[in-house]
């Protein structure tokens, strides 16, 4: 019996490191291409993932991804992708194509699984760092993630025009670098620094900062946060764990005019 | 005439902020903003008190409005809330009570 070669890579996005076996030499380059600033040399992973490529099917990505909790075990549904995690025991695996798009869902889906028991979240909003601060800048789609992040001056550090990361360290959040790109199709710093501001992003015709109610920062937290799984327990969490974000963090309305001027008002 | 009684669903998520009282559904994940009135019936579902009690002791100390009209507009409002499975009601006291989960005031 011929002993098929393994390859694995460490990829490590919010301090969490996740080992990806796969016996494919390309996919795997694939992959170091794809996560690079976020490829770890740690032997140590949370958790390891075996990726079973397929030959390519007629599948559909945009179907609506689900995801369930079953006996101790998560299963991870799309049109392009299969997988299974169990957390007990670290390990799961992925069956889909050749593509770094399918791993890049599971990825999200298991970090937001993840970070629900500890009080975090991924959201729908650019962040960056300044003066060692984070501020993050939420919104839906066309709101002015990628536009806002696209006007940083040079001493930003651009964690994500897309999806942030986000943590709770004892009373304080802290924002880090993550590699899902939105149309700025550029990777954020593999870094985190404590948030400062929340900012919801409006378009207008001038630059300015508005202070927003509790109820209404809430709201807008919770429409914003990327969340999957039709479990009670853990949406249950995240609903606390917004509030509790926004109870801790200040959080404005930033509207402003596409130019680099709106970035003089963070600081 | 039956009365009836009133109780949180253990299931859905509340939290009041600033005044403002939010809950999740626990059928759909809705969120939901609270009017005073719904405020105060989430506040009082107890399970043991009738819901013509919390309208005569709470609702039409707060608000000018005639009884009859307070507890009809509370009872339809009481079933809607329950239709979002954020509270359940009977028609006798549910004497097992149940704490909301990780309320916060």
């Amino acid at each position: 019996m011929t002993e098929v070669e393994r390859f694995s890579l460490v990829i490590e996005i919010g301090g969490m490191p996740v080992r990806v076996h796969t016996t494919d030499s390309d996919f795997l380059s694939l992959l170091e291409s794809r996560y690079t600033g976020f490829v770890s040399d740690s032997d140590k992973a949370e958790i390891d993932f075996d990726v079973e490529l397929q030959q390519p099917t007629i599948v559909d990505p945009d179907v609506d991804v689900e995801v369930s909790y079953h006996l101790g075990r998560w299963t991870l549904r799309r049109g392009d992708f299969l997988a299974e995690w169990e957390p007990a025991a670290r390990r799961g695996w992925i069956r889909q194509t050749a593509n770094p798009y399918s791993i890049d869902a599971v990825l999200r889906i298991v970090h937001t699984l993840v970070l629900a028991r500890q009080g975090g979240f991924l959201l729908h909003s650019a962040s960056a760092i300044r003066n060692g601060k984070a501020f993050l800048f939420a919104g839906v789609s066309e709101a002015g993630k990628t536009t806002i992040s696209r006007l940083a001056p040079s001493d930003v550090t651009l964690l994500t025009d897309e999806i942030s990361y986000v943590r709770r360290r004892g009373d304080e959040y802290v924002a880090f670098g993550t590699p899902f790109t939105g149309e700025l199709a550029k990777l954020g710093e593999n870094v985190s620094a404590p948030i400062s501001t929340l900012y919801l992003l409006v378009k207008g015709k001038e630059n300015k900062v508005d202070s927003v109610s509790p109820g209404e920062a809430a709201r807008s937290l919770l429409s914003n946060l990327l969340f999957f799984a039709k479990d009670e327990e853990l949406v249950r969490k995240i609903f606390h764990s917004a509030f509790e974000f926004a109870e801790r963090v200040p959080i404005a309305r930033l509207t402003f005019v596409p130019d680099a001027r709106v970035w003089e008002l963070i600081r | 005439m039956s009365r009836l009684y009133l109780v949180r669903n253990p299931r859905a998520a509340a939290r009041s902020l600033d005044g403002e009282m939010m809950i999740m559904s626990a059928r759909d994940s809705t969120l939901f903003t609270l009017n005073e009135t719904a405020t105060i019936l989430w506040q009082s579902a107890d399970g043991a008190t009738p819901l013509d009690e919390i309208v005569e002791k709470k609702i039409c100390t707060e608000f000018e409005v005639e009884p009859a009209e307070a507890l009809a507009d509370a009872e339809a409002l009481a079933r809607e809330l329950a239709g979002h499975e954020i509270l359940q009601i009977s028609e006798v006291p549910i004497t097992l009570l149940q704490q909301p989960v990780g309320e916060k005031r």
